[in-house]
């Protein structure tokens, strides 16, 4: 059952990429594509961990938190680029 | 219902708990008409979501497999202090473009 379980919420995520990624293209703003791009990466993070389980493996943590400090310092740095033109003063 | 029935539903609450809430925080952000409105989905709902479904990871390996580790709850505690955060910097850069931003009060 729990397998059954993990594809179909592998399936919503894979929807919520795709709607995250709609917005990605479609923007109209820069701050859109950030919001984005904040979000593709939040859900990456939840289908790597979905994986882990699915594949009864335990690697993908380090994926999973590279990824998550990564995406954390991406935002930060794209959101002050689009605030000041400039990342480091 | 024995325990291990009882563990199963538990685990499989959890993860379509968390991916509801990852759906309709990305569904919030297709849909919305402004930034402001758009921002309050995937900060709120995504990190819920993730929240929910690190703790059923969590669960599941601690009963099912032998890799049992708290590095979820590590992810999980950087989410939660990592989102608001960015969801911060994400309106002030939305503010800062913005041609009829709010001015601070003059004398």
């Amino acid at each position: 059952m729990i397998d059954t379980v993990i594809e179909i919420v592998m399936g919503m995520l894979l929807l919520a990429m795709l709607l995250a990624g709609f917005r990605l293209l479609r923007g109209p703003a820069v701050e859109d594509r950030v919001l984005a791009l904040d979000t593709f990466y939040i859900n990456t993070i939840a289908l790597l961990m979905l994986l882990g389980m699915w594949l009864r493996s335990d690697i993908y943590f380090e994926a999973v938190l590279v990824i998550a400090m990564l995406g954390f310092v991406g935002t930060l740095a794209l959101s002050r680029y689009v605030m000041r033109r400039d990342i480091i003063e | 219902m024995n325990i291990d029935a009882a563990l199963e539903y538990l685990v499989a609450a959890l993860l379509l708990l968390g991916g509801f809430f990852a759906l309709v925080g990305s569904f919030g952000l297709f849909k919305l008409d402004s930034f402001e409105k758009r921002l309050h989905g995937p900060t709120k709902a995504s990190t819920l979501g993730v929240g929910g479904l690190l703790i059923a990871s969590m669960l599941f390996h601690l009963f099912w497999t032998d890799a049992f580790s708290l590095r979820e709850l590590l992810i999980t505690l950087f989410l939660f202090i990592t989102a608001p955060v960015s969801a911060l910097m994400m309106m002030r850069a939305h503010l800062a473009g913005r041609a009829d931003r709010p001015q601070p009060p003059q004398d």
